[in-house]
């Protein structure tokens, strides 16, 4: 990571608190043209998987419904466009056959080679991407991304989990040791730590992002351990959540609302909320505006939100929960403050030193906090 | 309670019937269609099918068990096209079977879109478990009566094969086509027949994974189960009984991985994981040598031929 790009960060953080809702981040010389305030803004959004799986997709779609329901807008999608060439050409037809005026391709593996390959030769078009590899003087002028900080979610997951489990150990499907996953798997364990200093969390790793067998496995082997509260960071959590309740174990959820999949074991858990990007987004485009090129936020900018909590989840637990949410919400929360010591007891932030969420060091994650069981290591 | 690495052989107990059991239906119908000298490659496509079809009748009409049949039926349906195709001369079943793949997986996933988010009900499970006081040993108990099936219809195959007349008639096939029709059988009927059959117990395996473990239908599912069974078969020696040994320690290969990390051995899962993968490559090697040939391979596969 350059030292430029984390002064640019540093510097428009400071904007952040002074704009409110969205933080705009980079260069705010947007090229974007200012739209006659009677016509409707098109919006295409494109996802990789299904619309409704429960997961990932599920969570944009919703987005993308909440932004249709305005008058004032025309939004389409595609779902289940491979990471290849099929994108380029769902973008090109979506502008030249539909009229989009704006793009959303949402996954994460869009944006290089085809996002920055199809942009420049459609200038007049905004292609805003999910995700934090838009890079300021390095891409295309009309590309933007925008992503929200979920393991602030997570760190209420954890104490939720924390607080409700009566074994202390907590267990945690994983996908892949990405760097976005360790920050969930380590604000997850932070929370629950913060209640309860001596909760261990196990994690498993599947291997890939959608590994419905190998998930319910993973799943079975935590209970049998005797861990009582699973969450996981999977493309659907659907086989985790359905397999824990099965087990009658407790689960909190990721991406998007699964209580109805498992309602006596539905804890909490971590969602985004994209309808308010999008909605922003529109209104800004609507009005002309110039969009920034880095849309980025949490629980206080209303990017990510956490599940309505189970009935079961006691009164104190609730309390501490909520307590930890506003204190994220006031915007007054460090979740990296040190002392804080990895899993092999190496010190990874010296005390009285604290990176605050949007620190850009965070995004390298390649380490495990003391109390979860697992290693990054394949 | 804890199990700690009593929980490794848990895990691997339950999985070995867990996962095992869509491997078992699976070998078992490329058992009976090798044994009728066809390969039918397709069979992955056709547990993809069997997953969405069984997931949507159960959800419609409430009943399950009516899943695992119509997924069966949709099984067959994909069997017989398969073995329709290749009666035609110069066809090679091994390009139709990796188009079938295809066209089952895609038609699946086409039909199959309404039924990602929708709860179907779940096939109800057999507590074996009962007498023992230990939880996690009651859970790897808990198994589906498919599987219980599945061993029927292992030994039933076995017996059918090696004692009754439809059996003779179906290896006869197998192994020599000429003879066959010197013999005055219908050649292309019987293997239509046993493809069929076969394609029949792929779908209801692929039921299994949709309406009992993992209990899902998504697009990553079967994640190439049904390509797997086919080596399997070669395993098994084209044995049914022998399908069903190898479909257990298959499932148990399978849960290893993800046990393992539950106690704490957390690095080498990418190895762990892929160690039933790493069973089929060790299997194919052993069992592929120029200097003699397989045991109980029926001389009709063009593979053998």
């Amino acid at each position: 990571m350059s030292e430029s790009r984390k002064l640019t960060r540093r510097q428009v953080l400071k904007g952040t608190a002074a704009t409110g809702a969205l933080s705009m981040l980079g260069n705010l010389e947007w090229i974007g043209q200012a739209w006659g305030a009677s016509d409707k803004v098109k919006m295409g959004f494109i996802f990789v998987g299904p619309r409704d799986d429960y997961g990932y997709n599920q969570a944009h779609f919703e987005g993308k419904s909440a932004v249709a329901k305005l008058g004032w807008v025309k939004a389409f999608d595609e779902e289940k466009v491979p990471e290849t060439i099929e994108v380029q050409k769902t973008m090109e037809s979506m502008v030249k056959l539909d009229g989009a005026q704006v793009l959303f391709p949402t996954s994460f593996g869009y944006f290089d080679p085809h996002i920055l390959k199809v942009a420049p030769q459609l200038p007049n078009i905004l292609f805003l991407h999910c995700g934090g590899l838009y890079q300021d003087g390095k891409h295309p002028k009309n590309v933007g991304s925008y992503f929200g900080y979920i393991d602030e979610s997570q760190y209420i997951a954890g104490i939720v989990a924390g607080g409700m489990s009566k074994s202390g150990k907590l267990g945690f499907v994983a996908a892949k040791p990405i760097p976005q996953v360790l920050r969930n798997i380590n604000n997850y364990t932070l929370g629950a730590r913060s209640i309860k200093p001596n909760t261990t969390v196990h994690v498993i790793f599947t291997g890939d992002w959608s590994l419905p067998v190998r998930e319910a496995e993973a799943t079975n082997s935590l209970v049998d351990q005797g861990i009582d509260v699973i969450t996981c960071h999977v493309d659907s959590p659907k086989v985790v959540v359905t397999t824990a309740e099965k087990r009658g174990v407790y689960c909190t959820g990721y991406h998007c609302d699964q209580s109805k999949l498992a309602p006596k074991g539905y804890l909490t858990g971590a969602e985004w909320n994209w309808a308010k990007v999008y909605m922003d987004y529109a209104e800004m485009i609507r009005k002309g505006q110039t969009v920034p090129h880095l849309v980025r936020g949490g629980l206080k900018e209303g990017l990510v939100k956490v599940s309505n909590y189970n009935q079961v989840v006691t009164e104190a637990v609730r309390k501490q929960a909520d307590a930890a949410k506003d204190k994220f919400m006031s915007g007054g929360m460090v979740v990296y403050k040190g002392p804080i010591k990895d899993n092999t007891g190496r010190v990874v932030i010296a005390a009285g030193k604290e990176h605050v969420q949007t620190d850009i060091w965070l995004e390298s994650m390649d380490w495990l906090v003391e109390g979860v069981i697992g290693s990054t290591k394949s | 309670m804890e199990a700690g690495w009593w929980g490794v052989l848990i895990a691997v107990l339950g999985g070995a019937i867990r996962i095992g059991t869509p491997f078992l239906f699976v070998s078992l119908g490329e058992c009976l269609t090798e044994k009728s000298g066809r390969i039918n490659l397709g069979l992955e496509g056709t547990l993809v099918m069997g997953a969405m079809t069984g997931y949507a009748v159960s959800l419609h009409s409430g009943s399950p068990w009516l899943g695992v049949v119509c997924a069966g039926l949709a099984g067959m349906v994909l069997g017989a096209l398969h073995s329709w195709l290749c009666s035609f001369q110069r066809v090679n079943d091994i390009a139709v079977g990796i188009a079938m793949m295809l066209f089952g997986t895609g038609l699946a996933f086409f039909l199959g879109k309404p039924y990602i988010q929708p709860s179907a009900p779940r096939l109800p499970s057999i507590d074996l478990g009962a007498w023992s006081e230990i939880p996690q040993l009651q859970a790897a108990l808990q198994i589906n009566a498919l599987f219980l099936v599945g061993i029927v219809v292992a030994i039933a195959l076995a017996w059918m094969l090696k004692n009754t007349a439809w059996g003779l008639k179906v290896r006869v096939v197998g192994e020599s086509a000429d003879a066959a029709r010197a013999l005055g059988l219908p050649v292309d009927r019987i293997r239509i027949l046993s493809t069929a059959q076969g394609g029949f117990l792929a779908g209801i395996g692929g039921s299994y994974l949709s309406l009992y473990y993992p209990f899902n239908w998504s697009e990553g599912l079967s994640s190439g189960q049904g390509l797997m069974a086919v080596a399997l078969v070669i395993f098994a020696r084209w044995q049914p009984v022998g399908c069903l040994w190898v479909s257990l320690l298959w499932g148990g290969a399978a849960a290893l991985g993800p046990s393992l990390q539950s106690v704490g051995i957390t690095g080498g899962y990418y190895i762990f994981n892929a160690i039933p993968y790493i069973m089929t490559l060790a299997v194919m090697i052993i069992t592929c040598s120029p200097r003699r040939t397989l045991v109980g391979v029926p001389h009709e596969l063009t593979v053998s031929r």
